[in-house]
């Protein structure tokens, strides 16, 4: 090896361990509704131009959701919210294995919902914050060509690796809130471990009540 | 006088039987409500949703549109009533210009010009009214073939039937044919939704009345509810 081909190896060495932090940094001060607008956008483009989504292959819709969308949610948070005062009575390995099944259960619903998407767009609404904000609402209206319009909106937390989604408002009714009445019923009937039960039954595919 | 009675003893026991497991504060009806709901499910299974679904499958997209828009124009003038009676000039306004925009300019509601042209939909009820002037919510309800509701909102709705328009036509098939298309059309609205909720509930009696009664909040406070009290964490 040369002198200079050894000097050059250094250089993209030492230039790759420099720039990797200011990439992750750059993305992690990506602001909120940037970051929601770039996603949604991408997973539209994704669900146009996918011909396996396009054929309604559920399981590629689970995988670009996967890959796409589940990076940008908080889903520890999204359950400790939705288990109420119940979070703090469940083990660790239970709060990882409930997190483990909302998810699951979130992505099913989501990957439902995909299915029927045609040809709606997005209006984002602009955001009202302070740089100090750590937790912030995203507006969003989704417009359907004859049908009305529907506000969707997404609550999102600052975390060391960018903002995380751990809340979804379609038309005024919490995604979080509306799991609350039903966690607490699982869990007031068979504890925490019931509910776990109950959820990787969904899971599963066995119908609910 | 016997059978008066006898109504009166079986709406006491499910209120009895009602009480034995803890009254939840929105919904002390549960067991009875449940019962309704699984009525409603067999109702709603074998014969209203094939029909909303045989009517999105056949009617074309643009002429159920159409239908959508002009009960619409309807609700949107009662929208303006109710958002006056609210004491909200703004927003009756609003939806006073929306009605005379579709009425005149969109073939008598069949286009609605003014969702494209960005007027919003007031979406005021007489239920919404009650509930600004103080009426208590009432018991949850779930009413076979019309879904969930509140003694509050369900009394609006009553008032809403009687004040018209369509108990006005004295043709009767002509009246009756009107408001079975409504109903069709209300269903069809929501047949993309029911899906959501059997993929997305672990018990679909909950999902739903969890999902009114947000949304319900969210409306009566124009789209800002304040944070619950009740919040945990």
């Amino acid at each position: 090896m040369t002198m200079t081909k050894l000097i050059r190896c250094a250089c993209a060495i030492g230039a790759w361990t420099l720039l990797t932090p200011f990439a992750v940094i750059a993305e992690a001060q990506e602001a909120p509704d940037a970051m929601v607008k770039r996603v949604s956008q991408d997973m539209i483009t994704t669900i146009k131009s996918d011909p396996l989504i396009q054929a309604g292959n559920e399981a590629r819709i689970r995988e670009v959701i996967e890959v796409k969308l589940i990076p940008h949610f908080d889903f520890m948070r999204m359950t400790a919210l939705a288990m109420g005062k119940n979070w703090r009575t469940a083990t660790p390995e239970q709060q990882k294995r409930l997190s483990d099944e909302f998810k699951t259960l979130l992505v099913r619903t989501y990957s439902s919902a995909l299915t029927k998407y045609r040809d709606e767009t997005i209006d984002y609404k602009p955001l009202r914050t302070s740089p100090a904000d750590t937790d912030v609402t995203v507006r969003t209206v989704v417009m359907k060509t004859g049908g009305q319009p529907i506000q969707m909106d997404y609550s999102l937390t600052k975390a060391a690796d960018g903002w995380k989604v751990f809340d979804v408002v379609i038309s005024g009714v919490s995604l979080v809130t509306n799991y609350r009445d039903e966690f607490n019923e699982q869990i007031k009937n068979g504890g925490v471990d019931g509910l776990i039960k109950t959820l990787s039954d969904r899971n599963k595919g066995v119908a609910a009540k | 006088m016997k059978r008066p009675l006898q109504a009166f003893a079986v709406v006491a026991a499910v209120l009895v039987s009602g009480c034995a497991s803890p009254p939840s504060k929105v919904d002390p009806l549960e067991p009875m409500n449940r019962a309704l709901y699984q009525v409603h499910d067999v109702l709603d299974t074998t014969f209203v949703k094939p029909v909303a679904e045989g009517y999105v499958a056949v009617v074309p997209q643009f002429v159920r549109t159409a239908f959508n828009n002009v009960f619409n124009n309807i609700d949107d003038l009662f929208s303006a009533v109710n958002g006056l009676l609210q004491g909200k000039p703004d927003k009756a306004g609003n939806d006073l210009g929306r009605v005379m925009v579709n009425t005149v300019f969109g073939l008598g509601g069949l286009i609605d010009i003014a969702t494209d042209a960005g007027i919003e939909r007031g979406n005021e009820d007489f239920g919404q009214t009650f509930a600004v002037w103080g009426f208590p919510q009432g018991p949850y309800l779930f009413i076979p073939l019309f879904g969930p509701t509140t003694v509050r909102d369900g009394t609006g709705v009553l008032v809403r039937i009687a004040v018209g328009p369509v108990g006005y036509i004295s043709n009767v098939p002509v009246r009756n044919s009107i408001y079975g298309l409504g109903y069709i059309d209300l269903r069809s609205q929501a047949l993309e939704g029911g899906s959501i909720v059997d993929t997305a509930a672990l018990d679909r009696y909950i999902f739903i009345r969890n999902a009114y009664l947000q949304r319900r909040r969210y409306m009566i406070y124009d789209g800002k509810p304040p944070p619950e009290s009740e919040d945990e964490q």
